[in-house]
């Protein structure tokens, strides 16, 4: 670990099996940032440029809070950085915060909100809830899992939201169901009315809630987690269709209306540097030993 | 020696450096730039300094070489530029100071370009660095982005006495010189990181990942961080696409996307992490610098190359130097020739592009002859990787964050050509954040009238 790294990691905590989280010093982020933007991490000299939706900050101690899951090698060599220990780079806020943030009060107290946080992705919904129960607005939120041992951050979003459920596609911990099997019990069978869903997760959650909420007449945003380089507009690899429009993630993003997402294109330009095509291609030109840790940990990983 | 000739330049074989990433060109040895040198006639009134964006006195730095007085070369070049060695190899010399060469009136101009760069590279290799300001006067200018024209201004600055801050958005300085310009073309870890180091060595502060517009606005600088002027470097911006079907499929990419890859995160070396495609077939849709550079980048990550360009071999954007080169080492030129469509097979994956005949028509408002299209001239060139090389609009980054900062219809920030003053009191603006995608020495020069008008406006103050 070079020593002039100046992003210190304060605090460290293991959140689930190969889930952690991380308080870096990082200052000028902690000053300016809002809930729904994200950072780039890199880790060292010849590491990636991996893009993090924020989980919290505070301003005072100049400390932003990430959330990943170590699945990549780059990943699993995050993983393995230790408090005390700092990255190379840490930038940002990128990105656009909430939509809600700027919203008039009144709008926004017209609206039954209901957050659907799938996985890693209760990391950047838990500043969103948070940041309601602060200004004053109550919203209700779901965090699903495959199992209960994935279901995390349930502690810290519990003071912010009087109505949180869980559930598990096996049911080891709350309701038994994916997400959209909760959404459909709330809206069914408990009789539960919402304006506007915020769904964050794995791609394909967020398609198949999108897919619900339409039928349901229900305004959804999300926060999409393409492939990004650099993250400022400059590159375009986190390009995707939204209605008939193409759009940047990075600078027009992260959050878009779901129903507008073209996710199946989507999911595609995320397999790229990790289907077997790419892949081929990416052993034709390297040899069969040389690893791509950012191919994997673009999807579950970075919970953007 | 034939003195209507310039002394020919060593390169590598053009086989040899189709499979690697380094340096295309050798530069001069002493003999060889003392012998060219000797081709410039010092003309009393000399024009090739007109013809210089940062007005470097030509004939006198030339001069010193032809005498064997390298240092002294050196420093009469630093005394106007703080890139030397970065515009020995990427200026387009050929119109600019060489252009108006007297010599290149009866023969080849004065070598230029290649003589700045051997006093460059000497200084370099033997340790010569231009000399601290001997006096701060203790009063702080922030520079948004640390690229050619940021790098500039800043260096210009402190030598005035100003205490310099610059706020780069990536992870490493150099704007352009580090994630655009290949390194067959600008080594890295030699010319750029020297040049970047001289500039701080003037008393500059470079600050990486502060993405001013997000990490903290141009008011809280001015406002909160004591900075009393600002100079907007920030560079061309957001990669432009066709619109035509298929642009998103797997295996598109922006050429700025590909150039970053293999540039600023190294991704043709695998000891780096960053992952790169690099294609078995590309096609390479655009026919500027920008185009060469991700044409000549494909073919060295071991791919067969088209460049696919709309107009003619006269009307190519790039550099002739450029377009020489690439055709040595083996691109293929499909001119006169507009994508239609990408191909793509069912897993989202290029498989090919359709694309369509032109001939050239009536000149447009840009001067060049307009192509257009021949009737049922489709067909279908057989690649898996395209990268589009169309330009950049710019980024709103900078100018949705700041109040008062006026924009034109293309959304490039208005700046004033002589001084740089922009719309806002105290923020002046240069590079292609103001003029739209140019050069790496327009940009400098804009940095270098920039903190002329930041001096002026500040002694006024």
């Amino acid at each position: 670990m070079a020593e002039n790294y100046i992003y210190t990691i304060v605090k460290k905590e293991s959140l689930a099996n190969s889930i952690y989280l991380m308080d870096v010093k990082a200052p000028r982020v902690a000053k300016s940032c809002y809930p729904g933007q994200f950072v780039i991490v890199k880790m060292d000299e010849k590491g990636e440029r991996i893009p993090l939706t924020i989980c919290d900050y505070d301003r005072e101690a100049g400390t932003v809070t990430i959330v990943f899951q170590a699945l990549g090698s780059s990943t699993q060599l995050m993983a393995t950085f230790e408090e005390g220990e700092a990255f190379r780079d840490f930038t940002g806020p990128l990105g656009h915060k909430s939509e809600l943030i700027d919203m008039q009060r009144e709008e926004v107290l017209k609206k039954k909100i209901l957050f659907v946080a799938g996985g890693v992705g209760a990391a950047p919904v838990y500043p969103q809830v948070k940041w309601m129960k602060e200004n004053g607005y109550d919203v209700d939120c779901i965090i699903g899992a495959r199992n209960k041992d994935l279901i995390i951050l349930e502690d810290r979003m519990r003071p912010f939201t009087e109505n949180l459920y869980i559930t598990t596609d096996d049911g080891s911990y709350g309701f038994k169901g994916n997400v959209n099997d909760c959404i459909k019990d709330l809206v069914n069978n408990q009789g539960k009315k919402y304006d506007l869903v915020i769904a964050i997760g794995p791609m394909i959650m967020m398609k198949f809630v999108c897919i619900l909420t339409k039928e349901l007449g229900i305004q959804t945003i999300v926060s999409m987690n393409p492939v990004m380089v650099d993250g400022t507009g400059m590159c375009g690899a986190c390009r995707l269709t939204v209605g008939n429009e193409v759009k940047f993630a990075c600078v027009d993003g992260p959050e878009f209306d779901g129903h507008m997402v073209n996710f199946d294109e989507a999911m595609k330009r995320l397999q790229m540097y990790k289907s077997e095509e790419g892949k081929v291609v990416l052993r034709q030109k390297e040899g069969p030993t040389h690893h791509h840790p950012g191919c994997e940990c673009h999807e579950e990983t970075s919970n953007n | 020696m034939d003195v209507l000739k310039k002394v020919p330049v060593r390169e590598q074989d053009p086989k040899v450096r189709a499979t690697n990433f380094t340096e295309v060109c050798y530069g001069y040895n002493l003999e060889e730039a003392m012998e060219e040198a000797s081709r410039c006639i010092q003309c009393k009134n000399a024009k090739c300094i007109a013809g210089c964006p940062v007005a470097i006195d030509i004939p006198a730095f030339i001069k010193e070489i032809k005498d064997g007085n390298t240092e002294e070369a050196f420093k009469v070049i630093s005394k106007f530029s703080a890139l030397p060695a970065v515009c020995g190899r990427v200026c387009p010399q050929e119109s600019q100071c060489e252009e108006r060469c007297i010599r290149g009136i009866k023969g080849e101009p004065v070598s230029i370009g290649k003589l700045e760069r051997f006093a460059a590279d000497w200084a370099r290799e033997n340790n010569i660095r231009p000399e601290m300001p001997q006096e701060k006067n203790g009063r702080k200018v922030a520079v948004i982005g640390a690229g050619p024209a940021g790098l500039t201004c800043a260096g210009d600055l402190a030598k005035m006495g100003y205490e310099v801050t610059i706020f780069e958005a990536l992870h490493e300085p150099g704007g352009v010189l580090v994630y655009g310009i290949p390194e067959f073309r600008l080594p890295k870890e030699t010319v750029v990181k020297t040049e970047i180091d001289n500039v701080r060595a003037l008393g500059v502060t470079i600050e990486t990942n502060v993405v001013v517009g997000k990490s903290i606005t141009i008011d809280e600088l001015m406002e909160e961080e004591g900075f009393e002027a600002v100079f907007i470097g920030s560079g061309a911006g957001l990669p432009k696409f066709m619109g035509i079907p298929g642009e998103n499929a797997n295996g598109v990419f922006s050429a700025n996307e590909y150039l970053t890859r293999s540039n600023l995160m190294k991704a043709f070396d695998s000891s780096y992490d960053t992952p790169i495609i690099a294609g078995n077939k590309v096609a390479v849709v655009g026919g500027g610098n920008v185009a060469m550079d991700a044409a000549r980048t494909a073919l060295r990550l071991g791919a067969q190359v088209y460049v696919v360009y709309r107009r003619g071999e006269a009307e190519l954007p790039a550099r002739v130097e450029e377009v020489h080169h690439a055709k040595e080492e083996g691109i293929i030129f499909k001119l006169l020739t507009n994508p239609k469509e990408i191909l793509v097979n069912e897993n989202g994956w290029v498989c090919g592009m359709r694309c369509v005949t032109m001939e050239l028509g009536e000149p447009d408002e840009s001067g060049r002859r307009k192509p257009v299209e021949k009737p049922d001239s489709d067909f279908v060139l057989e690649v898996d990787t395209v990268i589009m090389s169309l330009g950049t609009s710019p980024n709103p980054l900078i100018s949705s964050t700041t109040k008062g900062l006026n924009t034109n219809r293309y959304k490039c920030i208005i700046a004033d050509e002589e001084t740089g003053l922009t719309s806002r009191e105290g923020v002046f603006a240069g590079g292609d954040a103001v003029t739209g995608a140019a050069t790496v020495i327009l940009a400098m020069g804009a940095g270098k009238a920039a903190a002329v008008g930041i001096d002026n406006y500040l002694k006024s103050k």
